[in-house]
């Protein structure tokens, strides 16, 4: 029996695979098992509960067992908000899925509540029927009033819809490792690995991994090593022997385009992006960066990987991590910058001196929450027009963003191939929801990567045959000026902020040189060749079209599986190239009756598309922090088709 | 002059830079740019000193970098037939940490002033000689705001009446000596834009310190803040004002030696020399580790220049960032030369067949 679970994605095409080959045995087990072909599972407790790392556990299992998955961690931005309090929540969601999927999930199966204050946040999410496991050693009478529970949901009727598993998860754990010899506190640290052992059982997920993963974390204490497997195994345990849970279930492979996968998220694609970026390149990658939420990892990754020749420099500020950067570009590197929207902010005016400078240079923008600090540890996507206007001047930057996890790495190797061919600095925009998120990603073949090699100027280039060298004498066809790095003689020349003359390169104050140079940089960026965009509509007669930038990949795809489910055709369409935009989008656009555009904003996407295209299209936004539900974008979508907007 | 070695060879300022046996004189290092200052500006006086003392590091003029931030001094690299960038307010010292950092074959140097390097870019400046960059930096300090036509700067005397401050200046001014020693500048120094010899001597010496060197250079801005350092110029003045700095010497000034630098509790201070006697007197010594006894000596002369030391104050040996950067880039990938394929699988992959 194949039992789909509650409002998911949909399968595209055919369902279940069968298991391929060396897919690890499991262990032996005693219970009935259900066939689904999806599960939305979220662990939520405690910031300190470490529900983050269950969550990743937990995927890896998923990835090495071969289903398609998707991740939303979701955590505060104090370090350690006070125990026990709505703010203090953290969870972890992850739908994995016999076929290909799209997103995180609208709403958990499953969800796991580590305390009251899990259960308070997270319950509304979890629809009726859904399975919900508490651990009761938590639901205490000081505990429910700090959450402000004026009866114990365990006792009131309240979930009363669900279908409610009590496990005394903290003291089972407890009594398991009461001969290690760790203190009550330790041992019931462990609590959450007791928690993915019941759920790893539940869902016939492998073992091995998380086994030889606890190993490895805390190779330097493998008494704690010890504790925590056993904490596991008990968990697993607690669910094959006792009477407390009937059925387990099972979630095929899926069936993915043959090759070899790795489960992946944005950040760490971002990062591997750019250390492919140098090698494809032949130079040296310079990262000149500022610690800032949710970018610093994309630091963190790239500072293990300096035998592929990249510095990395954490810099005094935002500010002087772009400007060492601009630095290392001059002398010939690759130059990039890491950052999150109010970094951008500050970096601002280095970005026009690389514009006015022309010089390559890659800057990542890790949106989340704004305005100012607004929301650090949650995605929106409101920095668009930051990134194309934000700066004094006419100072125009390619923009491109990723549209999932993996994407983040092919687009990075593509701003790169922009910034160096056209010598202008980049701006990448991710954001906290695919850069935390993840997915499996079918390695590339690495003989198929662009060639990014550039050349430096080595010859004075004066169309006068005087010898000299003109810095700011353009390519005819990209309209580039040559990239001369110091140390190449006979190429001395002075660059910098003041307007320079066309051609030579000197400071220039004259009104006819200023308009070319501000036309010219212009067309620069405007000429840069874009690949067409792509419209998905299966039906070939759809009517309506939804167009997406970044993030909102998954969620508009989802939704529009959900609608064509119906029997409705709508086609979609998805923006890689935000700077210059495709050649190819106005006709797009003008085929349609309807234009869809859901963005998580006030519509920057919009803005620009009306402004450009005098096209009206139909604005559908949300700032809440989260990605959009396919369940939400599906009610849009069908408003419009039934003419609601029209 | 004893170094401290902190486990780096020691090796000099230019050390990696390609060198020429081609003759160089000023004019090599002269662009065709027409200078463009003020009539009178003490920048010229720098400029020429610097255009004549660069021949002398016989450095492969392509391999030489000028990089400033804005002011009037920021003009510099346009005059000089090297490579340069005119940067944005402040930032010079961070583009120019990537640079060095990225390029261990370049000479590079910052061309800075009073109100770029305290003001607007402080936060980079202490930062870069925290770090101790192997750059040059030359800070013109002409106590005000020549570019934007005449503002008090973070150099200016307190009281100044100024046309941002006619009721005169609260703020109390930065010692640029005394700051970068705050920040554990490995070699700080000061000279006058009118005393060539002093001024080549001390950029000799910091082209051949390896790490961050600071200079700081009193420039006369004649439109704006006209004869702020006559008092270290004037024949009647200058010697009982001027403390000159000479390594291994005793530090002794004025008519005949007549005034010498005692220690007196924590502090430095000026005595005659007939009264406390000659053994009395502090023999200078730049190479000291702690920079406490360079404070002291910074702290000799107040806002309104009464005593006024010029020379080295502090040169140090000390690892600089850009060859430890340098170093852990080489050592990562003499021991495991970077694997794209390996990265990329990393630990946990699975396959799907066909
Ligand atoms: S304003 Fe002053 S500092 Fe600036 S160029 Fe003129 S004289 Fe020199």
């Amino acid at each position: 029996m194949t039992v789909t679970g509650h409002g998911g994605d949909g399968p595209a095409g055919n369902g279940a695979a069968a298991l391929p080959d060396g897919v690890q045995g499991l262990p032996a087990r005693s219970k009935e098992a259900h066939k689904l072909d999806r599960v939305v599972i979220r662990f939520a407790g405690d910031s300190g509960d470490g529900m983050q790392l269950t969550g990743d556990r937990f995927t890896s299992e998923a990835a090495a067992f071969g289903n398609d998955l998707a991740t939303l961690p979701n955590f505060p931005a104090e370090i350690r908000a006070p125990a026990g309090t709505l703010p203090g929540v953290s969870s972890f969601q992850l739908h994995f899925a016999d076929y290909d999927i799209l997103t995180p999930g609208d709403r958990p199966d499953v969800l796991v509540a580590m305390n009251p204050a899990a259960l308070k946040a997270n319950i509304r999410d979890l629809p009726q029927g859904g399975i919900l496991i508490l651990n009761t050693d938590e639901f205490t009478k000081r505990n429910l009033t700090k959450v402000g529970y004026s009866s114990n949901p365990l006792e009131d009727g309240s979930l009363g819809g669900f279908q409610v598993h009590e496990v005394a998860m903290a003291s089972l754990t407890r009594g398991a490792l009461e001969e290690t010899g760790l203190s009550k506190k330790d041992a019931e640290r462990a609590k959450n690995m007791f928690a993915l052992g019941l759920l790893s059982w539940m869902y016939n997920r492998p073992t091995e991994g998380t086994e030889r993963f606890l190993r490895e974390k805390f190779r330097r204490r493998p008494e704690i090593a010890e504790a925590n497997i056993l904490a596991f195994r008990t968990g697993w345990n607690y669910g094959e022997t006792t009477e407390a849970f009937g059925v387990t279930y099972e979630v095929a492979p899926a069936k993915l385009p043959p090759g070899t996968y790795r489960q992946i998220t944005g950040n760490l694609a971002l990062a591997y992006g750019i250390v492919a970026a140098g090698q494809r390149s032949g130079l040296d990658v310079f990262l000149g960066t500022y610690p800032i939420t949710p970018a610093s990892d994309v630091l963190h990754e790239l500072s293990k990987h300096k035998n592929f020749g990249v510095t990395t420099f954490q810099a005094e500020d935002e500010i002087a991590g772009i400007g060492a950067a601009l630095g290392a570009s001059y002398g010939g590197a690759l130059g990039v910058t890491t950052t999150s929207g109010p970094g951008i902010a500050l970096k601002s005016e280095t970005i026009g001196l690389a514009v006015m400078t022309e010089l390559p240079l890659l800057i990542c923008d890790i949106q989340r929450g704004g305005p100012s600090t607004g929301l650090p540890t949650k995605t929106e996507q409101a920095d668009l027009l930051q990134a194309m206007y934000g700066r004094n001047g006419e100072a125009p930057v390619p923009v491109l963003a990723p549209s999932s996890p993996a994407d983040c790495f092919d687009v990075a190797l593509e701003a790169t191939r922009i910034a160096l061919t056209y010598r202008t600095p980049v701006l990448l925009l991710s954001d906290g929801y695919i850069a935390n998120g993840s997915e499996p990603w079918l390695l590339p073949d690495l003989t198929a990567l662009p060639d990014l090699r550039v050349p430096f100027a080595s010859e004075p280039n004066a169309p006068d045959g005087s010898g000299e060298f003109w810095p700011y004498l353009r390519d005819p066809e990209t309209l580039a000026r040559p990239w001369a790095v110091p140390g190449t003689p006979g190429l001395e020349h002075r660059i910098g902020g003041l307007e320079k003359s066309d051609g030579r390169g000197d400071i220039s104050y004259d009104p006819d040189n200023h308009d070319r140079m501000v036309r010219l940089r212009q067309a620069k960026i405007d000429g840069i060749t874009v690949p067409d965009i792509e419209v998905d509509d299966p039906s070939g007669v759809a009517d309506v079209l939804v167009l997406g930038w970044g993030s909102t990949y998954g969620p508009i795809g989802a939704a529009c599986r959900r609608v064509r489910a119906t029997g409705t055709p709508i086609a979609q369409a998805h923006l890689r190239h935000l700077n210059p935009m495709p050649s190819n989008l106005g006709d797009v656009l003008g085929r349609y009756r309807r234009v869809i555009v859901p963005e998580m904003n006030l519509g920057q996407l919009a803005t620009l598309l009306r402004a450009r295209y005098l096209v009206d299209v139909v604005s559908h936004t949300k700032v809440a922090g989260l990605p959009f539900k396919a369940e939400e974008l599906q009610l849009v979508f069908d408003q419009v088709l039934q003419g609601a907007h029209a | 002059m004893t170094t401290v070695d902190l486990g780096l060879p020691s090796i000099g300022g230019t050390a990696g830079v390609p060198t020429t046996d081609e003759k160089q004189t000023a004019k090599s290092y002269t662009s065709d740019q027409e200078v463009r200052w003020c009539p009178g500006c003490g920048d010229y006086a720098v400029l020429a000193a610097v255009r004549s003392f660069l021949p002398e590091l016989r450095l492969k003029r392509e391999n030489t970098v000028f990089v400033s931030g804005i002011g009037c001094s920021s003009r510099f690299p346009y005059y000089l037939n090297t490579y340069g960038v005119h940067s944005i307010h402040g930032r010079a010292p961070a583009i120019a940490t990537g640079l060095a950092t990225s390029r261990p074959d370049l000479s590079v140097w910052v061309v800075t002033g009073d109100g770029d390097a305290l003001s607007i870019g402080g936060n980079h400046l202490i930062h870069t000689l925290r770090r101790n960059v192997n750059l040059k930096i030359l800070l013109f300090n002409n106590r005000i705001y020549g570019l934007t036509k005449g503002q008090y700067s973070p150099t200016s005397e307190q009281g100044k009446v100024t046309k941002s401050t006619p009721a005169g200046s609260l703020d109390h001014p930065f010692n640029p000596v005394s700051l970068a020693l705050g920040a554990e500048a490995t070699f700080v120094a000061r000279a006058m834009d009118s005393d060539r010899k002093q001024l080549t001597e001390v950029l000799r010496a910091a082209a051949e310190h390896r790490g961050s060197a600071l200079v700081e250079i009193y420039q006369n801005c004649p439109i704006f803040n006209d004869g702020a350092f006559d008092v270290l110029k004037d024949p009647g003045e200058r010697e009982r004002r001027i403390v000159p700095l000479r390594d291994g010497e005793p530090i002794r000034f004025g008519p005949d030696g007549e005034f010498g630098v005692v220690q007196d509790g924590f502090e430095l201070r000026v005595r005659k020399v007939s009264e406390v006697g000659e053994d009395a007197v502090v023999v200078h010594d730049a190479s000291r580790t702690d920079p406490g006894y360079a404070f002291a000596l910074s702290r000799l002369g107040g806002q309104d220049l009464e005593h006024t030391p010029t020379g080295i104050f502090r040169s140090v040996s000390r690892p600089t960032y850009d060859d430890l950067a340098r170093e852990q880039v080489r050592l990562a990938q003499e021991s495991k030369p970077g694997d794209l394929a390996a990265l990329l699988r990393g630990n946990d992959t699975w396959q799907v067949l066909g």
